[in-house]
């Protein structure tokens, strides 16, 4: 009697133990079959053409995105001088000046704001930037991108101002530094490395971002010579190529998205695996 | 204390110069980190307030009815979101009926069940999953997984279910159920990362109490841990239904993007925000923009209740993750 019923609870064991993997595996897989059709569908098409050359129109073969990675690449720049610095010195405030209900607030807000959908900044940007402009721009796209960082940033510049320990800020007030001058030269730069990585994360996330761009940078089939030109950027061009009907066009797609996705996890990796060195060398 | 060159100026005046720099310092450098601590109140407002403006001719013209109606014709300028709001809110519910199983079993692994060596690379692969852009995960679904749903899963559920209206009538493989599932895929990893989260804040003193009780592990996990956890595990829920209820590239390449009401999940959807991204640029009239403004303020407004939803949820009750650690 007992020992059938011990078996029972033995076999539900075993059996959620295989339920709860099967789980896992399904969770995963989504990954691994886009990943290896990336690679099986993109791989042809990334060759040196691929980063030197511009789009090619319908009916010609060949070309590449060269002008899409560069935009990539001015989108994030211009996204980064407006979202870290916000984002950084939000994150010094939520994490050295701790004191007040209003910091409960700033963290709920900006966690709020991390929830808001990116289509949304992208229409918000277009009417803030794009209709005064009165043209798409890389400015708009920049700038779009660069709002969507400042919640993020702030969240992680906190939480890594929080693991300076207590001991270095005091030590440096003992010594009759200014608070202000302890914050920038002590606790900031301790933390430097791990500000860093917030932005490089935060960074990877709005990379891959295309519905802000759709009404801000709008896209270009050539290259940008003036930032107040319409750009395009990776996610752009994946999509426009996507949704063609051109098979061409659909192999320019999945090598663009090859390299994206490349890029991202490159990003996400490399951060990883610098964040845990620090972490295990400050528990030794 | 005295340095040279404080001959010129008697000592107290110096160091009362000096605690006046300082003091100034530190008021400008507080005040500014406070100025761009605050700036995300300013952009919430922003963000509200430049959809509210874009919105007010629709929000003029078509009062509540803009809710509640299935129109949507820019022809004869004729708008209404139901459809829209429909699609949102189905296409979120298909996503949420897969992913929360399989995410909170999948923590519950994470955390309870697997052997130590698998747990580190699940998670980082995980991750991974929550870095792919959801056009990339789009690009996939138009040419991969929609063509595998037309031709082997979507003909074998109607078989099989075929006497439900939500599997009757023609498979186009673009669909509302289409939409569903990579939603889901999209949703999965935050609500695995966040539930991991909330089962490793359940104190260890709960498991050892239950295993001194004989209990096995997986009863150890549903007395001690899920029971313990069930609250926080519902705001990981409600976030991920935040985040289903924004994506937007993804959905847009696979739902089908048509603003009908239909019974069947076989049947093409539109959600609210595909409707901005594909429209949005080709709306040339006034109204028809001031719609699509209209329909994000929806969006804006649904999204922002339930993060807030999940942000008092997760820590008045789940009391983690977001704090940061020590």
């Amino acid at each position: 009697m007992t020992s059938a019923n011990h078996r029972w609870r033995r076999f539900k064991n075993g059996l959620m133990q295989s339920v709860t993997l099967t789980c896992a595996i399904l969770v995963i897989a989504p990954l691994v079959l886009v990943f290896s059709h990336l690679i099986t569908s993109g791989i042809g098409a990334v060759n040196w053409d691929f980063f030197t050359k511009l789009p090619k129109p319908v009916g010609e073969t060949g070309g590449g995105m060269a002008n899409a990675i560069v935009g990539t690449v001015v989108l994030l720049g211009i996204a980064s001088l407006v979202g870290v610095p916000v984002g950084v010195l939000g994150g010094v405030y939520l994490s050295e000046y701790s004191f007040s209900r209003l910091n409960v607030w700033i963290r709920f807000a900006a966690d709020v704001l991390n929830g808001v959908p990116s289509i949304i900044w992208g229409m918000v940007v277009y009417a803030l930037v794009v209709l005064p402009m009165k043209g798409f721009s890389a400015w708009a796209g920049g700038i779009v991108l660069g709002m969507m960082m400042i919640p993020l940033i702030t969240r992680t510049t906190e939480e890594v101002l929080q693991l300076v320990p207590n001991g270095y800020r005091e030590a440096a007030l003992a010594l009759g530094i200014a608070q202000w001058r302890t914050i920038i030269q002590i606790v900031v730069r301790t933390a430097l490395k791990g500000i860093a990585t917030g932005v490089l994360l935060s960074l990877a996330r709005v990379a891959g971002e295309t519905a802000p761009l759709l009404f801000t940078a709008l896209g270009n089939s050539n290259w940008n010579r003036n930032l107040s030109d319409p750009i395009t950027a990776l996610p752009l061009q994946i999509f426009s190529y996507a949704i063609s009907p051109y098979d061409d066009w659909h192999r320019q797609a999945w090598a663009g998205a090859l390299v994206l996705l490349l890029l991202i996890t490159f990003i996400n990796v490399g951060v990883r695996v610098l964040t845990r060195d620090r972490f295990q060398q400050s528990t030794r | 204390m005295a340095s040279p060159g404080s001959s010129t100026v008697p000592e107290p005046l110096a160091t009362a110069r000096s605690l006046v720099v300082r003091h100034t310092g530190d008021r400008v450098f507080k005040g500014l980190t406070l100025l761009m601590a605050v700036s995300v109140f300013a952009l919430i407002i922003l963000v509200g307030f430049e959809l509210w403006r874009g919105s007010h001719l629709a929000l003029r013209k078509f009062g509540w009815r803009f809710l509640f109606s299935k129109d949507w014709n820019p022809v004869s300028e004729q708008f209404g979101a139901l459809p829209f709001i429909f699609g949102t809110l189905v296409s979120s519910l298909i996503a949420l009926l897969i992913a929360v199983p399989v995410s909170i079993a999948s923590a519950v692994f994470l955390t309870e069940l697997a052997p130590k060596w698998l747990r580190q690379p699940l998670i980082i692969f995980i991750e991974l999953l929550a870095a792919v852009p959801s056009v990339i995960l789009g690009l996939w679904g138009v040419f991969v997984m929609v063509p595998w749903l037309r031709e082997h899963l979507f003909p074998r559920l109607k078989s099989a279910l075929g006497f439900l209206p939500l599997f009757q009538g023609p498979i186009y493989g673009v669909s509302m159920l289409a939409g569903g599932i990579i939603i889901a895929i999209m949703i999965v990893p935050i609500i695995t990362s966040v539930s991991r989260e909330i089962l490793r804040s359940v104190p260890d003193l709960q498991r050892e109490a239950a295993y001194a009780l004989g209990a096995t592990r997986w009863e150890v996990t549903r007395i001690a841990v899920l029971s313990y956890a069930k609250k926080g595990l519902f705001g990981a829920v409600i976030l991920g239904l935040g985040r289903a209820l924004g994506e937007t590239m993804a959905v847009t390449m696979v739902i089908g993007n048509n603003p009908q009401i239909a019974a069947s999940l076989f049947a093409p959807g539109y959600t609210l925000a595909s409707v901005i991204a594909n429209e949005f640029n080709e709306a040339t009239t006034d109204l028809y923009r001031s719609g699509l403004f209209e329909i994000g303020l929806v969006l804006l407004g649904v999204t922002v209740i339930v993060n807030a939803a999940a942000q008092l949820l997760l820590k008045t009750l789940g009391g983690l993750s977001t704090k940061p650690q020590q």
